[in-house]
């Protein structure tokens, strides 16, 4: 659907990069049909279950949706761009829109601190507390998202949870105000994917030679001015990857919104746009509206992943 | 367990990488802590699943109990179609594992051992379909499987699954397949091996290990899928999985901690055991998908 527009750019690309491959690796010249009859399961399966689905969901956007349509008592009618006008009137959806693109940042840049901090710490301590710190983290990694959020829940519950006692909060709760909610959310996301970013980067640090971190040590650099001038640049191609993979998995959190503020929060105070789009077509049955917001949200993300090929490109990558 | 045998690499030179500093002290006991803290949820997960419902719904809770039991789970496996849901969920899960990682072994291979028109542009676009929003396509994958006939049923969990865990396994098959010197495919071929046989006697198990941290993914993404269980098995209860039936016990006015959290202990200990399995090609296996 949006592939076509970019395949100008793509073609360009392409033909650049493949001159650098038959020069660097002449072996790669080989029979024509057979990496298409090797890509053909791939191929099929993703433009049946993905891209004629994203098709079908731009066309649902386009036309009058809802539930008479689907049980087949009225004829859909088409609309234009008329779902995607409602939209942008509605206050409601630029109040998800701002919270969506807010939380997600808090997310990816809590992430982002908490799994380079840890990433650096793991390399100045001994085996022991390594390992206790690495199954932890695998551990809370590995915990499916349903159960991470209803864990979560019962830590902070007002009446049961410990957290409020050891705080001494008496029966407060999290998840009635605004803020509050979404930060004990922000904390399950964090929980649940700063491993990631502190395995990655942790085994980043590992390949850089150790001799550069001993020169700088020995020129008395700080532990920040070693982070900062050392090992961030020459991580960035990993820190790029991870920020770019965190700004996807936050952008998209479901789950965690869904079960920890039952569906979207107190009037749907805790709403962000895949709740939305969810509660507009499953729970409202206005399917052309939820639409609509699954391509406002598709559109985001290609311009990040457009973002990122760029980067990408910057650095040398080679496809 | 290779993290383990990397975690003690270090310790054979410990002065290598930062020096002796007086700050190690400090380092190690907030290593120590954090882990506590990270940890700590799991822990009071699996407490909680053991303790007796009084102490569950106490005002003064304690991180222990001296009178463990099993009544949570009892509970758990007493509702009705636990066991059926569990296997659903292992059905689904397992299907979704094997198929993308052959499909996704397959188309591996291909971009990375061929060269071909497009081959660029696939990438691209196998790269650019990561990012599509999965929550989004619920509403068109909804009439999908409705036009087929496929709603209560479960295809419609498997066949979305796969289709959404091929990019990233691609992507990151890659670099396991890249790894695979071309001098051993042209001394299979001189050796008069077929392609297929090249294919799934030589690489096949060269890859494997790669292809089985690529599981991991396509794993815990179904396993913990509750938004496709949620829209596409209206009716009939019967094809359902797991997280609908921590569901059950999680009711927002009234819910019953002590079955959630049993049911969570539950839904947690396979992909727990998944991940101690595989974690030692983990590692490796995201630096390959990192550095290409």
């Amino acid at each position: 659907m949006t592939v076509p527009t970019s395949s100008g750019a793509l073609e360009r690309r392409r033909v650049r990069v493949d001159r650098g491959y038959s020069r660097s690796s002449p072996r790669l010249f080989r029979g024509s049909g057979i990496p298409w009859l090797y890509l053909a399961p791939a191929l099929v399966v993703l433009g049946g279950l993905l891209a004629y689905p994203i098709y079908q969901l731009g066309l649902i956007s386009l036309f009058h949706y809802t539930q008479a349509q689907v049980s087949g008592g009225e004829a859909t009618t088409f609309e234009g761009f008329g779902n995607y006008a409602e939209l942008f009137r509605d206050d409601q959806f630029w109040q998800v829109l701002l919270a969506t693109v807010v939380f997600a940042a808090a997310c990816v840049i809590s992430t982002l601190a908490v799994g380079c901090a840890l990433a650096v710490l793991l390399t100045r301590v001994r085996a022991v507390p390594r390992l206790a710190l690495m199954l932890a983290a695998l551990g809370a990694w590995a915990t499916p998202a349903i159960t991470g959020s209803t864990v979560w829940l019962f830590l902070f519950d007002a009446d049961f949870g410990p957290v409020n006692r050891v705080l001494g909060l008496g029966d407060h709760s999290w998840t009635y105000g605004r803020f509050s909610a979404f930060f004990l959310v922000l904390l399950e996301v964090v929980w649940c994917s700063f491993p990631f970013v502190m395995v990655t980067v942790y085994a980043g640090i590992r390949s850089v030679p150790s001799e550069v971190l001993e020169a700088a040590s020995l020129d008395g650099a700080s532990q920040w001015r070693i982070w900062r001038s050392v090992l961030a640049p020459m991580l960035r191609p990993i820190l790029v990857v991870v920020t770019i993979q965190s700004v996807i998995w936050d952008f998209k959190v479901f789950t965690q919104i869904y079960v920890m503020t039952n569906g979207g929060g107190i009037a749907g105070q805790n709403m962000v746009l895949n709740v939305y789009a969810y509660q507009q077509a499953f729970a409202s049955s206005q399917y052309s509206l939820g639409a609509a917001i699954g391509v406002v949200m598709l559109l985001i993300l290609l311009a990040v992943t457009l973002v990122y090929l760029r980067l990408l490109r910057r650095q040398g990558e080679e496809l | 367990m290779t993290i383990v045998s990397q975690v003690r690499g270090p310790r054979v030179k410990p002065v290598r990488r930062f020096g002796r500093r007086p700050g190690r002290l400090a380092a190690e006991t907030a290593a120590l802590l954090i882990a506590a803290v990270v940890a700590f949820p799991l822990y009071w997960m699996v407490l909680s699943a053991f303790k007796p419902a009084g102490e569950i719904e106490s005002t003064e809770p304690r991180p222990w109990t001296l009178a463990p039991t099993l009544d949570s789970f009892r509970r758990v496996f007493g509702q009705q179609e636990f066991g059926r849901y569990f296997l659903n969920s292992v059905v689904v899960a397992v299907a979704v594992v094997v198929a993308s990682a052959l499909i996704a072994f397959l188309a591996a291979t291909a971009v990375t051992r061929f060269r071909f028109r497009m081959r660029t542009t696939l990438l691209i676009m196998f790269l650019v379909a990561q990012m599509v929003p999965v929550e989004a396509l619920t509403i068109p994958l909804f009439f999908v499987m409705r036009d087929f006939g496929q709603l209560n049923t479960l295809w419609s969990l498997i066949l979305p699954h796969i289709a959404f865990s091929l990019p990233f396994a691609i992507w990151m098959l890659r670099g396991f397949v890249k790894a695979v010197p071309e001098a051993l495919e042209e001394a299979a071929y001189i050796d008069g091996a077929s392609r297929a046989r090249f294919l799934w006697q030589i690489l096949f198990p060269l890859v494997l290990p790669g292809l089985v941290a690529t599981s991991v993914f396509s794993f815990i993404s179904t396993w913990n899928d509750f938004l496709f269980a949620k829209s596409f098995i209206i009716s009939d209860i019967s094809q359902s999985t797991l997280p609908m039936a921590l569901l059950v016990f999680y009711k927002p006015d009234d819910p019953d901690w002590g079955g959630v959290m049993a049911a969570s202990t539950v839904m947690t200990i396979p992909v727990l055991v998944f991940f101690v399995l595989v974690q030692r090609r983990l590692v490796s296996g995201l630096g390959g998908a990192v550095k290409d």
